[in-house]
């Protein structure tokens, strides 16, 4: 059963991995919903949130491929409700219909929105949350002159994680693999990821 | 370092690691083109196969002073050049080095890296770029080469100043080499090469925190796969590459005797296990043996060693194996569960997991289970092997005259092969007595591949004699090599399996698509002449009393020779799996 995984990749920071990691869906024509790169809880180590809808067993092994390049660290996948997610979105209306039909301050509230930008021409309302959240908001001001939308990728924690290394025993199990062993290499070196 | 203020040494054709050892200074100045050579120098590189242009002629220019510490090759073809480059690795198990300039240069790698990359070949190219200011603009011979070549390269790098490169050619070679092998693309721009650095010698690269070439092996699953073998009536071994490119041969020798278990190779894994080893039951796959494939089907337990389940030697996958239990040993967790559930995952380096397993299990002999295998072979030799290699006709079979190169050569030589039914016949039927001796292009099914990486294969392994199996069809592809060959005074045997025809593809479009033969039938040129005209040696048979003769002649000869044979040109290669059938659905005509 297809469903929609989110993939979180740590990775070295380097020229190019953005499009290694890419070609692997690319390549198997699947869809990446969205993606996001960012820092991580390490310095200096990337992290990637991709989301595909996918079943379990293509999601599986995507990250075995994507764990294969040279500078990924690690790969996991979750479902959604092993995450909390959230995306921001941005809406321009313009000032005057807000000003004189939109209850400002109720829809503020009820959406956990704030006014970013305030002109006279337009204003610009974020908001921050789930998918069905920022798109309720998109219906709300569409008969305001909607002028325009913006919605961020997805960003997530894994619920579970303790942090990279925590997780890494997690994912151990679905490794041909008992010890924890296999983290031993990446505690040399820069002793980041002691265990 | 030294607090005394030296003057740096320059190098001229000298040693620079050397001369560090002596200056105080601690550094010794160098151009990043003369960092590379160095690099190649201290990774034990001898031979590099190139092909100069605008963009590399730095490293080019600096190659004229090292010529006397590295071999460098001129290929007439940059694919040809890489293809050598992976014969001398296949044959000498070393990492193999290619030179292409920009542009065109480096985008006719790309078939080579992709053939690497899916063969699991260890190379290192070095591509010259055009100047990094002018990266993105379109310059003369620029491609996108780092974006090309990312599919197909294990990994790869722009250099754009040259302090990176000792550290970076130090990552690739280890990279190259180390885990799962494959090609690896360092992309060098020209002001990088002219640029002066101040050169601190070469450090191997040992450890890459985000890469993990060796796994560490898990007791446990080793100890769950020797209790199921030591259960197992019916065992079943098939072994790749990876026991080869593990340097395993013994350690799986030792294994598979130990436990009686009788082991089929696939088309890369040949060579790994001597031809005629009583356990060695012959090939997988859809034009492999009979046994082995249908006895896939039968068996309890499989065990695959260092092999990937490519859907050449699985057939329909729903209808494989299904009644057994799979144990997968491999180095590259991504190929375990990837097309073929393991119930037992043995993942790591076959060295080493395999001698664990051989002290787990117990010794054993499967008298009855290797006698089914036996009848098979006897089957299969009556309806097809007879027919190959004694044939009643008047035409001359491909089998006939690898069968009487096998006399000659005693399973000896290095078989070097292209891709199509020669192939086949040419892997099926011939001998081999020692490990790294089958050079072919498996996964990636690279017509071409035979002339230039025989070329690479001989001067990986100078002492060996190399023979290049080659079809009328892929000899045609890359026959510019022949050049390289005259140059370099090559002792390379080319022995041409004319059939006139693209035999493969006629095979299928005679089977499945009603004879409707489409584009297949191809024409040759005389090819003893063409040889001549470069200063080699050749002769052309068409009668079964002048084969072997005309072999031993080829193979007596001092130098290259070419020898066309020309056979039947409807023969077909059987066994066979149709695509999309099950391995025991396998067709003995």
């Amino acid at each position: 059963m297809k469903l929609e995984y989110t993939i979180t990749v740590y990775t070295e920071n380097q020229v190019g991995l953005l499009n290694r990691i890419a070609i692997i869906f690319s390549r198997r024509k699947i869809n990446v919903e969205s993606l996001n790169v960012s820092p991580s809880e390490v310095e200096g180590i990337h992290r990637f949130t991709i989301v595909i809808n996918e079943t379990e067993e293509v999601v599986r092994k995507l990250c075995r491929q994507i764990e294969r390049q040279v500078e990924v660290l690690k790969a996991y996948y979750n479902t959604n409700e092993e995450i909390i997610w959230q995306e921001m979105a941005l809406y321009k209306v313009p000032t005057d219909e807000v000003a004189e039909k939109m209850k400002v301050e109720r829809l503020l509230r009820e959406h956990g929105a704030r006014a970013v930008v305030i002109r006279k021409d337009y204003t610009i309302f974020e908001t921050t949350g789930q998918r069905e959240e920022t798109d309720k908001l998109v219906k709300v001001l569409e008969p305001f002159g909607l002028i325009e939308f913006v919605r961020s990728a997805r960003v997530a924690i894994i619920k579970a994680s303790k942090g990279f290394h925590e997780k890494l025993k997690e994912f151990e199990i679905q490794e041909p693999s008992e010890e924890l062993a296999e983290n031993e290499f990446l505690d040399q070196g820069q002793g980041v990821f002691t265990m | 370092m030294s607090t005394i203020e030296q003057t740096t040494p320059t190098v001229d054709a000298k040693n620079a690691n050397e001369i560090l050892k002596d200056s105080l200074a601690g550094t010794v100045e160098l151009t990043g083109s003369q960092a590379v050579l160095e690099a190649l120098i201290a990774e034990g590189v001898d031979t590099v196969f190139g092909y100069p242009g605008g963009a590399i002629m730095p490293i080019y220019d600096a190659l004229y002073d090292y010529n006397d510490r590295l071999k460098h090759i001129l290929v007439r073809h940059e694919q040809g050049g890489i293809h050598a480059g992976q014969g001398y690795a296949r044959s000498s198990g070393k990492v193999g080095v290619v030179f292409a300039t920009s542009g065109p240069g480096a985008t006719n790698l790309v078939t080579g890296l992709a053939d690497a990359m899916i063969d699991s070949t260890p190379l290192v190219c070095v591509t010259g770029q055009v100047f990094a200011h002018l990266l993105g603009t379109d310059a003369f011979q620029e491609t996108d080469v780092i974006n090309i070549t990312t599919p197909v390269t294990k990994w790869n790098y722009q250099v754009t100043d040259a302090n990176e490169i000792p550290h970076v050619l130090a990552k690739a070679f280890y990279i190259a080499g180390t885990g799962r092998p494959g090609p690896v693309l360092i992309d060098i721009t020209k002001n990088a090469q002219i640029q002066k650095i101040d050169y601190k010698g070469y450090e191997k690269c040992t450890h890459i925190r985000s890469y993990r070439p060796k796994p560490i092996v898990r007791k446990s699953y080793v100890e769950d796969a020797a209790k199921m073998i030591n259960e197992a009536k019916k065992p079943f071994v098939l072994f790749g590459q990876g026991v080869i490119l593990g340097k395993a041969e013994k350690e799986f020798k030792a294994f598979i005797e130990k436990g009686g278990l009788p082991a089929a190779w696939t088309l890369l894994g040949l060579s790994a296990l001597p031809t005629d080893h009583p356990l060695n039951v012959g090939m997988l796959g859809m034009h492999g043996n009979y046994g082995p494939n249908v006895l896939t089907n039968e068996c309890d337990v499989l065990i695959a060693v260092g092999m990937r389940f490519d859907d050449r030697v699985t057939g329909r996958l729903d209808k494989y194996a299904k009644q057994a239990k799979v144990i997968h040993l491999d180095i590259d967790p991504a190929e375990i569960d990837k097309n073929v559930k393991a119930d037992v995952p043995v993942w790591g380096d076959c060295k080493e997991t395999l001698p664990l397993l051989t002290k787990l299990i117990q010794e054993k002999q499967h008298t009855e289970w290797l006698a089914k295998f036996n009848e098979f072979t006897r089957q299969e030799n009556e309806v097809v092997i007879q027919h190959e290699l004694h044939p009643t006709t008047d035409e001359l079979t491909m089998g006939e005259v690898i069968n009487l190169l096998n006399e000659l050569t005693n399973g000896d030589a290095i078989i070097v092969t292209d891709v199509g039914q020669h192939q086949m016949v040419a892997c099926r039927y011939a001998k081999f007595n020692q490990s790294k001796s089958n050079v072919t292009s498996g996964g990636l099914g690279t017509m071409g591949f035979g002339l230039p990486a025989a070329i690479g294969a001989k001067f990986g392994a100078p002492e060996r004699t190399v023979i290049a199996v080659i079809g009328d069809g892929g000899f045609q592809m890359t026959l510019q090599e022949l050049g390289t060959i005259m140059q370099t005074g090559l002792d390379v045997k080319i022995l041409i399996l004319n059939n006139r025809f693209l035999g493969m593809v006629r095979q299928w479009q005679q089977l499945f698509n009603d004879k409707r033969y489409s584009f297949v039938d191809i024409e040759s040129p005389d090819y003893v002449q063409l040889v001549k005209a470069y200063g080699i040696e050749g002769n052309r048979i068409n009668e079964r009393s002048a084969i072997k003769t005309a072999l031993q002649t080829m193979l007596n000869h001092k130098g290259s020779y070419l020898l066309e044979v020309m056979v039947g040109k409807e023969n077909n290669v059987f066994p066979m799996v149709p695509q999309g059938c099950s391995v025991s659905e396998i067709r003995l005509k």
